[in-house]
């Protein structure tokens, strides 16, 4: 459903992404991997629609797109951020509804937000994650792992095609880590794909059908993850191998 | 909102006039036309913003609403010409703030010198008192009563009931209060950040020319000087009710019982005999003092 055709992606002088080509059919799980600094990220936002890239195209199902966070969304991408994006001020719940606010009508014609059905929403889908997050607390005063549990819950409320998780394990407890890597096989056995960044190598070899490597902006191996070994993946993660 | 209680109920134990009918009813239309301002200075501080320029918005509005009265034009079009050169300003501020993204202090600062001197321009640096027919209207709307209550003073309270509904219940104030937490991931999130910024510096321009027609109303008379300094003051009630000039909080009735705070401690100063040259530095200080008690709160919070 994704295809990205030779994207560059330059910063000034730093070129973060080298002509990369990506392919994701539905109901794939593919494990991102790289160095600090390789270009993971960059890549997650452009398939977001933060960035534009500056050369190559981005397609979705055959068709080229130029892609906003909004119309991203519209596509039915949704993205967990490496710093999770969210509005400290503001509770669990509206984090999760941010931008997508449900309303009510008051009287039948006066748009109120409708606070309780938000509250529920988010309790669910909390519920869901195994969290133990309550929607009416404020993120400021969250742990990193409910604070994980938010982003996620915001990224799977509109049931998207195809997830962006940047790092969606790294602040979290082992039994979360389980219940994320759940969540993802979950999203596979409903058809969502899903493109998933992390250092961790364990849980790229666990949920992923596909490695890709990405060594200083350049994509050095896309590969089943059976055909693969995480001690490859490693060697092409810092260069011992060139490619694979 | 405690405060205010405890130091009225000093104030009217230490001074006798002050417990007065008509001097709360002063106090209270006083801080009514600051308080309506401070609503929408609240707005846009929640989003991380300032807006330096309500004082000669003020100015602007009430001198091109008396000018035109003066034309003989009845108060609805004089209203309305008020209103429409508020309402340019804030535009103006939030197209410059929130679409070309220039920073909040520099571009109102800016508006502020620009808005002051359009009034001086239109009004040739006259007083304007002569309101034409419409001119009883005028002065009962700004300057009259009811139920005991000055009518600017009624306006206040309806408006602070509606801006508290807004923020609570509103898709829009929820953008504002998300702006002022983390403008980024609210951008990320879709929100259309740039509208957001624009719609709450129009609405702190068109407060402050309600305010403004409002008060040339009560004054019977208008000068170029109208609001001037009055940023300081609503500035000021929006941090004492609790407006965090980070961004990302702030409440109706905090700017309401922050606008109440100053009038009365103003007023007691007054009273108890200290010279009025002091209230500059009592309203500036209590800006600084609002602050670093948020600093205090914020460090304790973050230790804990
Ligand atoms: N907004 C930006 N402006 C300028 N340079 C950027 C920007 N974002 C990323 N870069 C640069 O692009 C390169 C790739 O960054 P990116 O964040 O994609 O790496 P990453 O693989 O996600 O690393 P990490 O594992 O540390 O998260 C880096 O050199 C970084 O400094
Ligand atoms: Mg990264």
């Amino acid at each position: 459903m994704l295809q990205l055709r030779s994207v560059g992606m330059q910063f000034g002088a730093v070129e973060a992404l080298h002509s990369v080509d990506l392919d994701l059919a539905p109901g794939e799980v593919a494990g991102l991997m790289g160095d600090n600094g390789a270009g993971k990220s960059t890549l997650l936002k452009i398939v977001a629609g933060n960035f534009a890239p500056t050369s190559g195209e981005v397609r979705l199902d055959e068709r080229a797109v130029e892609l906003t966070p909004l119309s991203a969304r519209e596509h039915g991408i949704e993205a967990v951020y490496q710093d999770l994006a969210l509005c400290d001020n503001l509770s669990a719940a509206a984090n999760v509804f941010l931008g997508r606010e449900l309303s009510r009508r008051l009287l039948g014609v006066l748009p109120v937000l409708d606070h309780a059905a938000m509250r529920r929403r988010s309790a669910e889908l909390f519920d869901e994650l195994g969290s133990d997050t309550r929607p009416d607390d404020l993120v400021r005063r969250m742990s990193g792992g409910q604070r994980q549990a938010v982003a996620i819950a915001r990224a799977r409320l509109s049931s998207p095609r195809l997830m962006l998780l940047d790092e969606p394990t790294a602040a979290i407890s082992v039994r979360q880590i389980a219940e994320v890597l759940e969540l993802i096989r979950g999203l596979r056995e409903r058809g969502v794909c899903v493109l998933l960044i992390s250092h961790r190598m364990s849980d790229v070899f666990a949920v992923a059908d596909r490695v890709v490597v990405l060594r200083r902006g350049r994509k050095v191996a896309d590969k089943a993850t059976t055909d693969s070994s995480p001690e490859e993946v490693t060697a092409l993660i810092t260069g011992a191998i060139e490619a694979a | 909102m405690l405060t205010v209680a405890a130091l009225a109920g000093v104030m009217s134990l230490v001074s006798a006039p002050f417990a007065s009918a008509d001097n709360i009813f002063n106090i209270s239309r006083n801080f009514a036309f600051i308080g309506l301002v401070a609503l929408g200075q609240t707005a846009v501080i929640a989003t991380g913003g300032i807006d330096l320029s309500v004082g000669s918005v003020m100015g602007l509005s009430g001198i091109v609403t008396g000018l035109v009265l003066g034309s003989g034009q009845p108060l609805v079009l004089a209203a309305a010409a008020g209103l429409g050169c508020a309402f340019l300003c804030g535009l103006t501020n939030g197209a410059l703030v929130g679409y070309l993204r220039l920073s909040p202090f520099v571009v109102t600062l800016g508006m502020l010198s620009v808005a002051r001197s359009l009034a001086l321009v239109v009004s040739n640096n006259k007083m304007i008192h002569d309101f034409g027919p419409d001119e009883r209207v005028v002065l009962a709307l700004g300057g009259g009563r009811f139920l005991g209550l000055a009518n600017p003073v009624w306006l206040l309270l309806v408006a602070a009931l509606c801006a508290a509904a807004w923020f609570r219940y509103s898709r829009l104030a929820r953008h504002v209060l998300a702006v002022g937490g983390n403008e980024n991931s609210t951008r990320l999130a879709g929100v259309p950040v740039a509208r957001v910024k624009l719609t709450v510096y129009v609405l702190s321009s068109l407060l402050a020319g309600v305010s403004a027609i409002l008060m040339i109303g009560w004054l019977g008379a208008v000068t170029n000087a109208l609001g001037q300094g009055y940023e300081l003051r609503v500035i000021a009630s929006a941090v004492i009710g609790g407006a965090n000039l980070m961004g990302g909080e702030g409440g109706a009735f905090g700017a309401v019982a922050g606008a109440a705070l100053i009038e009365l401690i103003r007023n007691s100063l007054l009273l108890l005999g200290v010279d009025p040259y002091w209230q500059g530095a009592f309203v500036g200080g209590s800006i600084i003092v609002a602050m670093l008690v948020e600093r205090v709160r914020r460090g304790s919070r973050t230790a804990g």
